[in-house]
């Protein structure tokens, strides 16, 4: 019986649909709980002339105001560079940023109370979009540059010369389960706290750092998340900081929980990104050299910024080879909330980029863009098939399943279909667009690739797991439960897994990257093998045969002739003394990156995939609707295709929303400027069931990891967010029908109704 | 009227509640005050839809199940209902179908919007014996936000609900029930010096507009909810609307539709729709199901927003509003009701107490758009509603051209209509009634779209209008298009 490759339900989707599933804010809570709230800034840039928060402490039921110079310890919550306070002190930096908290005896007295403070601030010069930025050179980051070939000589000597300007905007997290943290003191100058995060670890050096405290004096656990995308990542240490200090202050537990509107103000979202390239090709359109310009908003601090747009530099390739390149990286700083890690982590906008240039160049020399894409592919080796930083791509299979998906879901016939359509039909015009995805998986950052777990093996043949990665909806704890009932036989029933818990295994990495299963699932594994070699030995041992002899298959052992129930051998062993529990270690291997150089082999392996999307657009309103997807995706040889392609779909809305509806805007000028106007679902629309395409198929491409990871899976958490380009260019596609077959229309994405009828209008003066 | 706590029934418990204040949230209630957390806070708002509950009414003798947001409704208007919540869903171990369709389905991933889906698709459920098909799943899901699934998983279980053993809430014992609850007097609720009225009768509900006039009408909350959830206000003494009889009461005669102010958006749309099908594109798109569970017509009239989707429809189709101050009753056209933003006709002591919308005239033809970044549960960006008459030459002989989105109130385009009025609806007109609307508006630029494309669309929907109502075939709604087809 294997349980390995086995569409198995969540382990938790019992409880779901039951609502009994706990989140931090479902959690019993002990007496004396206080709850909190925080006190946010009402400018973008200003020195604090005056912070009065009497009116704030005398309000009935308040216990305690936090403000930065209350904080013993360390006043930062940033990640890599220490440029991100938990409370600002007297320089705000952006709308919204935290100033104050209080701890009272109610959520509702914790939110009233905040708003009677009195603020007033000197008002600095605010940056607050690309042009001001780029005009100051206002970094978080020096740039970077990087480059390989000659790409000025190659673009200066191609046939055909393009350049363009590409703008896709953040995207907000919306993870459904707000920010939530959950801090007890306990005996001892201890500290636990229940957290929603992705990165537990972090959470305990931050809180540590914070209190003046050592890591040991502080446990974080987290049994699942209400959805993270990133979002949890960095920045949800600086909630579990006020939750940490306020319990500290007060002696009482005190539970954080942002109200919506505060958590979309005060926590960061995907980086907008303004792309300018240039491009020398053939008349096929094959890419003689490219160069990029790479400005991304990082918002006020550094947070993760720097990983995210060396992520960006390293997928402006996409699947294609890119023979001479040259790319400048720009870390813009303004004066907004610091944007974060979300789903693909800058890979969606350094392949938004080279997906805008080749629809240009497809469209310049009027050839079917996925022509122009094909062309350009990556090859199998050895031409062909070094990245720009140094890689070798050794798995490229983008040809192949791109050339599998053009056949099964028809796009010669649609492409021509829908020209025919189009010819016909003045207002409604039809558009598609079939693009690939190469992704590649690990942490850049080398030493974030290691993970460990726990197994314990109880004398009844039951089994507790622990592991380094956090549940946020992706199915992890799912496959790595299969992995582990797997090495031992056993039904999934009979493994339970608990809550991340950095008193279990420490020195964990955050739950990101993709790359949960890759690394928690083999140290899993490692850990029951130690456990299984053991206990083969012990009855290899008594029945006189070989280690190897022992089979564990169906909740039985077997050795030879004799098969005994794994609870029942469990028991003996324990009784012959025999270690029923182990820990398990994983690094992944042949990886290396050399971050000042932008150079090495970050990447343990690429996913690919690829999907086409049909849209229809209303060229009187710029309305558009997406009629049909096709999604073909390589999960490798997949742990459990049921969850894989819940990844896959719901990657793809969420990819689709940041590229068509999800906008956010944020004033311009006055007083209030750099205020976020859209802090609520109200004004922020992400997909609903609606935006599903009526047509909609998905399948896993059969494929099987060439490398050694866990099963011969590969990661599936952020690849899939990016077959949503399909349905931005789709768009433009069909822009491009309602404005000539010459056209080049600039569509800013999101392609919002506005954006889509602005492309056709400007599109119409241009011809 | 005597003062006496609210009743309502919950796991077929009786619940009497005092001492809570009038404002306090159903989904506060749940959570905080009976520990039962399944109900989830995703914006406190009504957008997401994580608290999704079930409200079962006694509607003439009959009991209707409704999902509603409990995140923005007080608990006071619980009074003589029964709350289901997902906790009621199980029986033992024994999942709904639903739930086990749910966890069959894969519908769930990070599951903290699944409790409420699974309140959603179980009204549906007990709404349609059979299996109602998708579009309607999608509607029923149109107020719940999932991040993680992509919704197919969650559609596809809404259908193989229907191919388990069906399970049903048994409605007998609850009708006798809650005509129990509908014997106590009025809810007269007092708590922490705020009352909660709710009178039966417009009789009753005259007199205390007289007697308490600084006390705020309360209809669905699905606005005044958030000025309690969001921005914290003290609202004072609230009048509840929605158990006036005759304000729930929908009357068809030869002259119209007399729909009562306190009638809920969903059971008003499903009127306007018998007596003008063009509604359906509009009444599809308002919010979403809970919000039109919960919502009324009357409240999205006087509320007087903007940004109000029902107004500029009603206003081309010439509606006129029954206005009551004690025993008298005055009519006025619902284009005179707009004074300015947010204010209204409205004297004091006096309420809106029902809506009327003629019978369509011949040769009418009435369209209603709505332009908003996303399909459902969005708010506009610009609503449009047309409704020109055409004589027996062809010829304009009534134009009616009103817009939401465009200026401070709802609004008639005149300078549009009077370009429209006496010629043949051919294109030269549409081109000099597109000119013409450019100046009966000066829009607004904000976070939903800017002044320059609310224009531009503007005369945009005009076209649509005129090229549905003269040559269908040239378009086509992108909500019915389907993908193109071809030989495999």
């Amino acid at each position: 019986m294997s349980t390995v490759g086995k569409p198995l339900p969540h382990e938790s989707a019992h409880l779901h649909v039951r609502g009994a599933a706990q989140y931090v804010d479902d959690l019993p809570e002990p007496a004396g709980t206080l709850h909190a709230a925080v006190g946010l800034s009402r400018c973008a840039h200003g020195q604090v002339r005056r912070l009065d928060l009497d009116a704030v402490r005398s309000y009935p039921g308040v216990l305690a105001v936090l403000v930065a110079a209350d904080i013993p310890g360390h006043n930062n919550c940033g990640p890599i560079l220490h440029d991100e306070p938990i409370l600002a002190h007297e320089l705000v930096q952006f709308h919204g940023q935290p100033l104050f908290a209080v701890a009272a005896t109610s959520h509702e007295i914790a939110r009233r109370a905040v708003r009677l403070a009195v603020v007033e601030y000197a008002p600095l010069p605010a940056i607050l979009d690309f042009d001001a930025a780029l005009a100051a050179e206002s970094w978080v980051l020096p740039p970077v540059e990087t480059s390989q070939g000659d790409a000025a000589g190659k673009i200066a000597a191609a046939p055909h010369r393009l350049s363009g300007v590409a703008e896709v905007g953040g995207q907000e997290h919306f993870y459904l389960e707000g920010q939530i943290s959950y801090a007890e003191p306990r005996e001892d100058h201890t500290l636990q706290l229940w957290c929603s995060t992705q990165h537990p670890t972090e959470m305990q050096h931050m809180v540590a750092h914070a209190l003046g405290w050592h890591s040991h004096q502080i446990t974080v656990l987290c049994r699942r998340m209400g959805g993270g995308f990133g979002g949890k990542e960095s920045q949800s240490a600086q909630w579990a900081c006020i939750a940490a200090l306020l319990a500290q202050r007060t002696g009482r537990p005190v539970k954080l929980r942002l109200d919506r509107d505060d958590d979309m103000v005060a926590s960061g979202k995907r980086h907008p990104f303004r792309i300018r390239w240039e491009a020398g090709f053939d008349g096929q359109g094959l890419l003689h050299g490219v160069r990029f310009e790479l400005a991304s908003d990082c918002g006020y601090s550094a947070d993760l910024s720097g990983p995210v747009n060396d992520r960006a530099i390293c997928h402006v390739d996409n699947a294609y080879y890119l023979d001479a390149v040259a790319i400048r990286s720009l870390r813009c700083k303004t004066n907004k909330v610091s944007n974060t890690a979300f789903r693909g982590f800058g890979g969606p906008q350094g392949m938004f980029a080279i997906e805008s240039l080749i629809d240009d160049v497809a469209r310049y020399l009027r050839l079917d863009p996925l022509a122009v894409r094909q062309r350009n592919f990556y090859g199998h080796g050895p031409e062909r098939a070094t990245t720009h930083y140094g890689m070798a791509v050794e798995d490229n299979v983008a040809p192949e399943l791109v050339a599998q998906l053009a056949v099964e879901c028809g796009y010669a016939a649609r492409r021509e279909a829908i020209a025919a359509f189009n010819a016909q039909s003045p207002v409604i015009k039809r558009g598609i667009a079939l693009t690939p995805v190469k992704f590649g998986i690990s942490f850049n950052a080398t030493h974030y690739n290691q993970a460990g777990a726990l197994v314990q093996v109880y004398t009844d043949g039951s089994v507790l797991l622990n592991h380094g990665g956090t549940e946020m909806g992706q199915g992890l704890h799912t496959k790595v439960r299969q992995i582990v009932a797997q090495v031992f036989g056993l039904p999934v029933g009979q493994v339970r897994i608990t809550a991340t818990d950095t008193s279990k295994v420490p020195n964990t990495s955050a739950t990101a990257a993709s790359s949960g299963t890759d690394l928690n699932g083999k140290a899993a594994e490692a850990a029951a093998l130690r456990i299984r070699e053991r206990l083969a030995a012990f009855v290899a041992e008594q029945a006189g045969l070989a280690p190897e002899a022992v089979s564990f298959v169906d909740g039985q052992v077997r050795a030879g002739e004799q098969a005994e129930d794994f609870g029942a051998l469990c028991a003996r062993a324990y009784h012959a003394r025999i270690q029923l529990w182990d820990n398990g270690f994983y690094r992944t291997p042949k990886i290396h990156w050399d971050v000042k150089a932008k150079r090495g082999r970050p990447f343990y392996y690429f996913a690919y995939g690829a999907a086409c999307s049909e849209v229809a657009i209303d060229t009187l309103t710029g309305e558009s609707r997406l009629l049909r997807a096709d999604l073909l995706h390589d999960a490798g040889q997949s742990i459990n295709p049921a969850l894989d392609i819940g990844q896959i779909e719901g990657g793809f809305i969420q990819g689709m929303g940041w590229l068509t509806s999800e906008e956010l805007c944020w004033r311009a000028s006055g007083e209030q400027a750099g205020q976020l106007l859209t802090h609520a679902p109200s004004t922020y629309k992400i997909p609903t069931a609606a935006d599903v395409p009526p047509v909609f198929h998905t399948r896993l491409y059969a494929n099987r990891n060439v490398e050694d990871s866990i099963h011969r899976s590969k990661a599936v958490g952020e690849p899939p967010l990016m077959l949503a380009l399909s349905v931005f260019f789709a768009l433009r596609d069909a822009v491009v029908a309602a404005v000539g077959p010459d056209s080049r229309p600039s569509l800013r994405a999101p392609a919002t109704p506005e954006s889509i009828l602005r492309a056709i209008r400007r599109g119409r003066e241009e011809a | 009227m005597s003062e006496r706590p609210i009743h309502f029934y919950y796991r077929n418990v009786l619940h009497r509640i005092d001492g809570v204040p009038p404002t306090r949230t159903v989904l506060q209630h749940l959570r905080e005050d009976l520990h039962c957390t399944g109900s989830k806070e995703g914006c406190a708002e009504g957008d997401c839809g994580a608290c999704t509950v079930v409200l079962g009414e006694l509607q003439d003798g009959v009991v209707r199940l409704r999902a509603i947001n409990s995140c923005i409704q007080f608990l006071p208007s619980l009074d003589g209902k029964a709350l289901y919540t997902v906790e009621d869903l199980t029986e033992g171990e024994a999942l709904h179908p639903v739930q086990t369709a749910m966890v069959d389905c894969h519908a769930s991933q990070c599951g903290f919007c699944t409790p409420g889906f699974v309140m959603s698709l179980w009204a549906m459920y007990e709404q349609h014996p059979e299996w109602p098909g998708r579009d309607v799943a999608i509607d029923a899901c149109s107020g719940n936000l999932c991040r993680c699934t992509g919704y197919r998983p969650i559609l596809d279980a809404a259908e193989a609900a229907y191919q388990h053993p069906p399970r049903r809430l048994e409605r007998a014992a609850l009708v006798d029930k809650l005509q129990a609850l509908a014997e106590l007097p009025a809810l007269q609720y007092l708590a922490q010096g705020q009352h909660f009225f709710a009178p039966r009768s417009v009789a009753e509900l005259a007199r205390l507009r007289l007697a308490y006039p600084a006390a705020r009408l309360l209809a669905g909350s699905t606005d005044v909810g958030l000025w309690v959830t969001k921005q914290l206000r003290e609202l004072g003494d609230l009048i509840y609307l929605g158990q006036v009889a005759e304000l729930r009461q929908i009357r068809r005669d030869a002259r119209g539709l007399e729909i009562g102010a306190a009638v809920p958006l969903s059971d008003a749309f499903e009127a306007l729709c018998q007596q003008e099908p063009h509604w359906l594109d509009l009444a599809r798109r308002f919010a979403s199901v809970p919000m039109r569970n919960a919502g009324t017509l009357g409240g999205n009239v006087a509320n007087g927003s903007p940004i109000g989707d029902s107004m500029p429809a009603l206003i081309a189709l010439s509606a006129t509003l029954s206005l009551q101050c004690g025993e008298a009753i005055r009519s006025l056209p619902l284009e005179d009701f707009y004074l300015g933003y947010q204010q209204t006709a409205l004297q004091p002591g006096e309420f809106l107490r029902a809506i009327h919308v003629p019978t369509p005239s011949p040769g009418r033809v009435f369209r209603s758009y709505k332009l908003s970044k996303r399909y459902e549960q969005d708010i506009s960006a610009v609503c449009a509603a047309f409704a020109l008459t055409l004589d027996t030459q062809g010829k304009i002989s009534e134009a009616r051209v009103a817009f939401g989105g465009m200026a401070a109130i709802p609004r008639r385009a005149p300078r549009c209509e009077a370009v429209l009025l006496g010629q043949a609806w051919n294109e030269t007109t549409l081109r000099a009634a597109q000119a013409a609307l450019h100046e009966d508006y000066l829009p607004l630029s904000d976070m939903r779209a800017s002044a320059d494309y609310r224009q531009q669309a503007a005369a945009g929907l005009l076209e649509r209008y005129w090229r549905e109502t003269t040559q269908p075939s040239s378009i086509t709604a992108l909500w019915s298009l389907t993908a193109v087809e071809v030989a495999p």
